[in-house]
């Protein structure tokens, strides 16, 4: 990049005017240019994931399927295993890109678990308990996620209520109202599979020799897919983030973000009953009792994907980067045999790395 | 100078409770013309362009664009009728791009299906055009035009704003303070700026508190003094201690409003 742009460069200079800025001309001209060429490595490096957000878990992820890979050898490093990672995370993925959305927002939405198995429990209950046609019955559990989703947005952007505190009481609100509908009962995986096959549609799978991948995986990698380009390539996208950067200058030119923010908690809702249907196809039945660490799963996979809990910033690969990061963990250390504990303490030691990380790599901006 | 005005306000009132922020306030813009709204805080002259740019409605008066009455109930609505003003605070978003920021809430779709169906956004196009304006205006010193603001200087960030403004508004330019946070070489930067705009024949309301600054661009200077204009001068008549004198109340103008 050159370095030779000067003050006069402008279209037609005037001529400084005032007294104090007659020694202008005979000042320092590159005031406006940028001085990249002159980095050390690491300074290169700092822009470089600046620019490219997902890049650190990206790199961590490799780096752990390595590190893994080297230990256990062919039994991690089997197509089988890794295809398991992958149905592990898959919930995880989904209501992640739900929470994806909010965070961008500079929100957070602890309601994602509870809309989750609510909506799978509308599903399961409007087919068995009303004799619904579970096509009908799958409509009806998305649009009540959609619903809680759109209740959390209008409290977020209408009432101005911190998204913590409004999530927080609809966590509690729509996990009593599961129970309190459901009676505490689960419906059975054999009767769902002899009366209503449709609500197990995420447990099939399709295999390539060892590999198995379940629907479920392949709504996680095309949802993802999708919202990465709705993000990137769409002005609702580029919204999301100007309204999570800032606000008030989103609004100021010309973004209605009060809109924004219904449509993306009420996508979000959406997006967790699809994330509660295909919680029926992992598990086989429906239980009021299932996902019950869904909300921090997702905080853990966002955070661990290097988005930024100040919102505007990160992307949704990121996330779903965190979430196999987790998931490579988990299996394996459970293949080597430790204490699973080991997991959820390096779990918490690549929460604090990633936001450290975050902080440092922000640094080019100051 | 054209004789009808581009942008006039009538008896413009503003009450805030009990206090009452514009006391029948007139305004009036020239095609072309520099107009320099100045007055002590408190005056009533921040209230009296946001009435005109949408972000306040005024409880009486009119406000006509081109002869046209016009009821702005907010800054976008402003903004299609051609007013852009550029904020104190810029209202950039920074970790956005240039381009993004500059087509934020206007973006330009792809032609064709993919625009249509698939809602995607032409950034070649975006990218362009962004380009141009900032090279128009001499802001080219900007490489990428895919950088963050936040990596921008100050001086490079109102060079942005004043770029978006100057590429959207087609009818009036406000500028809140454009030179309050800039150091001395980066203010000469953005009055060049402003400069250039009005060679363009668009026309520029510009607040300011720097007076040397409003008597270098200015073509008339308006004078604001509890919730009312107080008069106008032509600079070249008047020197900054009488402007001053005007505005603080230490001095009536005569009652001849000059230009």
């Amino acid at each position: 990049m050159s370095e030779t742009s000067t003050v006069s460069q402008g279209a037609q200079p005037s001529q400084p005017s005032q007294e104090f800025e007659k020694v202008l001309s005979g000042s320092a001209t590159q005031v406006a240019s940028f001085d990249t060429h002159d980095k050390t490595p690491v300074q290169k490096f700092q822009h470089f994931l600046h620019g490219s957000p997902s890049a650190v878990p990206l790199i961590v992820l490799v780096l752990s399927v390595a590190v893994f890979g080297i230990i256990l050898g062919g039994k991690f490093f089997s197509a089988f295993t890794m295809t398991l990672i992958l149905q592990q995370v898959a919930i995880v993925g989904i209501v992640g890109a739900a929470q994806t959305l909010v965070i961008l927002t500079a929100g957070i939405d602890l309601s994602v678990g509870a809309i989750m198995v609510l909506s799978s429990v509308v599903m399961g209950q409007f087919t068995f308990r009303y004799g619904l046609p579970p096509s009908l019955a799958v409509l009806c559990g998305l649009a009540c996620g959609a619903f809680c989703g759109y209740i959390n947005g209008l409290l977020v952007a209408r009432m101005k209520l911190p998204p913590f505190i409004v999530t927080l009481g609809m966590w509690q609100i729509i996990l009593a109202s599961n129970f309190l509908y459901s009676a505490n009962e689960t419906i059975r995986s054999q009767d769902i599979s002899a009366q209503a096959p449709l609500l197990q549609f995420f447990g099939n799978n399709i295999r390539f020799g060892g590999a198995v991948f379940t629907y479920g995986v392949i709504a996680m990698v095309l949802l993802v897919a999708l919202l990465w380009y709705v993000l990137n390539h769409t002005a609702w996208g580029r919204h999301v983030y100007a309204v999570g950067d800032d606000p008030d200058a989103a609004e100021l030119a010309g973004v209605n973000v009060k809109r924004m923010l219904v449509s993306v908690y009420t996508l979000s809702g959406l997006i967790c009953a699809l994330a509660g249907w295909a919680l029926i196809g992992r598990i086989g039945s429906v239980s009021p009792t299932a996902g019950q660490f869904a909300n921090i799963e997702s905080i853990t996979a966002v955070v661990i994907g290097g988005l930024s809990l100040f919102g505007g910033r990160g992307s949704i690969l990121g996330m779903i980067f965190g979430a196999l990061i987790v998931g490579v963990f988990s299996l394996g250390l459970r293949l080597i045999g430790t204490d699973p504990q080991w997991t959820y303490l390096l779990i918490g030691v690549l929460i604090i790395s990633a936001v450290a990380i975050d902080q440092w790599i922000r640094k080019v901006a100051g | 100078m054209a004789l009808e005005p581009i942008l006039t306000a009538r008896g413009l009132v503003k009450r805030y409770g009990r206090v009452t922020a514009l006391d029948q306030a007139d305004f009036d813009l020239y095609p072309g013309e520099i107009l320099a709204v100045i007055g002590d805080n408190g005056a009533g002259k921040s209230s009296m362009i946001k009435a005109i740019s949408g972000a306040i409605t005024p409880d009486e008066g009119e406000i006509r664009l081109e002869g046209q009455p016009v009821h702005f109930r907010s800054p976008i609505e402003a903004r299609s009728a051609g007013i852009e003003t550029v904020y104190q605070n810029l209202a950039l978003s920074p970790a956005l791009s240039i381009a993004d920021n500059m087509f934020l809430g206007r973006e330009i779709r792809k032609p064709g299906v993919m625009g249509q169906w698939f809602r995607k956004l032409d950034r070649t196009a975006m990218e362009k055009f962004a380009r141009d304006k900032l090279s128009e205006l001499g802001l080219m010193t900007i490489q990428n035009i895919n950088q963050a603001v936040e990596t921008l200087s100050g001086g490079q960030r109102q060079g942005v704003a004043v770029a978006r403004a100057a590429a959207f508004g087609s009818k009036v330019i406000i500028l809140d303070e454009p030179t309050a946070a800039l150091g001395v070489k980066e203010s000469r930067r953005v009055l060049e700026l402003i400069l250039d705009v009005r060679r363009r024949g668009i026309p520029i309301v510009l607040i300011s508190h720097n007076m040397p600054h409003v008597f270098e661009v200015a073509d008339r200077i308006h004078i604001h003094r509890l919730g009312r204009r107080l008069t106008v001068i032509n600079p070249k008549d008047y020197t900054m201690s009488d402007a001053v004198a005007f505005m603080t109340g230490a001095k009536l103008p005569a009652e001849a409003v000059a230009a």
